[in-house]
């Protein structure tokens, strides 16, 4: 079967169905998978460009500004986009949203008792550059509670939607921030079945990106399926 | 070499940043081809609907051709698509999509668009893809061909009457009986 990259690794990956994340267990498929061959559709997948973003869509401190300074800590999160044999990953777009600083989300959803900022709406893009790097300023989303089991809280987290060069390159993850509590608690988190995996998650504090009397830095690297060694097998051929 | 990153839920609250408005609207008037509708339902265990998910395709246009440099025929790719699409499901599970009716990808038998679908309640997406019901080479599709018998309908598309444009309505049911055949790589 042609197969010129790696398939999902489903010891990292989590499961449909995780039964202490309630919600999975009506909307998990059951069945088995049907392997199918990576094809033309599967080797090309939408491409990106600077005209899909707009000047502030990397600056959610002040890309929804209507009378002030969202209010929060300011963070700079930076990371690369890379594949599994480490290669860096050009011009993909990421989509970043998240919660405020007091947990809440701008959502008709949302009925957290948390005040909403006038100043922030938690959305950002980004691209990444010819190294596969991408930078965006925003504020460190607050903890938030949720109906899955007594008393449980969302760690603070950035959800990431992001783009490789390709259909199998899609990947939708959260981001975490390191030594937090709730981590240990979230079956969201604790879903991937994988120790390193879970901490591949979880960013580092990086002083190098703090800026002076400005914000606090953190990484958060990014790692997509990768090219096999040998590009292309075709045993049925 | 570094490992995966696993994925996360999408999450209840992803619409201010990936649904901005028009998304699911693939083509401009100038997109080339037969512009057609694609309708569905996302729908759980219980058959219930599912209001909160997120259903993205990715297709060749038109002639069956990708605007991406992994294509031999780039070139030759309509300028007014990119073959993309995202759509929100609404309160009763539904979804739309403005597109064209791909061509048949050179090599293979017969077209189709792929889908990849996210939810609160998946920790991970699912895959799959939209085969159109009315299509003669589906007989002869390899992937078609692998799935059993009984679960091959869940990948047709079925066209439905409709006063604008030709219409097909594919539902994805996450769970149980008819449940959608989803793929691996």
């Amino acid at each position: 079967m042609t197969k010129p990259f790696n398939s999902l690794d489903w010891q990292v990956q989590p499961p449909y169905l995780y039964a202490p994340y309630a919600s999975t267990v009506k909307r998990s498929p059951q069945k088995p998978l049907v392997v199918v061959p990576q094809k033309m559709s599967e080797l090309t997948g939408p491409v990106f460009g600077e005209v899909d973003l707009k000047p502030l869509d990397n600056d959610l401190t002040r890309n929804a500004v209507v009378n002030g300074e969202p209010i929060g800590e300011r963070i700079i999160v930076v990371g690369r986009l890379l594949d599994e044999n480490g290669r860096p990953i050009p011009n993909a777009l990421l989509e970043v949203w998240q919660a405020n600083s007091c947990g809440r989300y701008i959502h008709k959803n949302d009925q957290h008792d948390a005040p909403l900022d006038p100043n922030f709406t938690g959305t950002g893009r980004v691209l990444t550059d010819a190294h596969g790097e991408y930078r965006f300023t925003t504020i460190k989303p607050g903890a938030y509670p949720w109906r899955n089991h007594e008393n449980a809280w969302r760690p603070p987290h950035i959800h990431f939607s992001v783009f490789g060069r390709n259909f199998l390159q899609r990947l939708v993850t959260q981001m975490y921030f390191p030594g937090d509590p709730l981590l240990a608690l979230d079956p969201i988190f604790n879903g991937i079945p994988d120790e390193n995996g879970r901490q591949r998650l979880i960013s580092s504090y990086a002083h190098d990106i703090t800026t002076p009397e400005w914000a606090l830095g953190y990484r958060f690297d990014i790692v997509v399926c990768g090219q096999r060694e040998t590009p292309f097998e075709t045993k049925e051929a | 070499m570094p490992g995966q990153s696993p994925s996360q839920t999408v999450g209840p609250f992803f619409h201010n940043c990936l649904i901005r408005g028009g998304e699911n609207s693939l083509t401009t008037p100038q997109t080339r081809g037969q512009h057609i509708l694609i309708q569905g339902q996302v729908l759980d265990g219980d058959g219930q609907p599912v209001p909160d998910a997120m259903v993205e395709i990715w297709q060749a246009d038109a002639h069956g051709f990708f605007n991406h440099p992994e294509d031999p025929n780039q070139a030759q790719a309509d300028p007014h698509f990119r073959g993309f699409g995202r759509a929100e499901t609404v309160d009763d599970g539904r979804f739309t999509f403005h597109t064209v009716k791909p061509g048949i990808i050179p090599g293979e038998q017969t077209p189709y668009v792929n889908v990849r679908l996210f939810s609160r309640g998946m920790l991970i997406h699912a895959v799959t893809r939209i085969y159109f019901a009315d299509e003669t080479g589906n007989t002869s599709d390899a992937v078609l061909n692998s799935v059993p018998d009984k679960r091959r309908g869940t990948l047709l598309a079925m066209p439905v009457e409709s006063p604008g444009l030709p219409t097909y309505c594919f539902n994805i049911h996450l769970q149980g009986e008819l449940e959608t055949v989803f793929f691996d790589y």
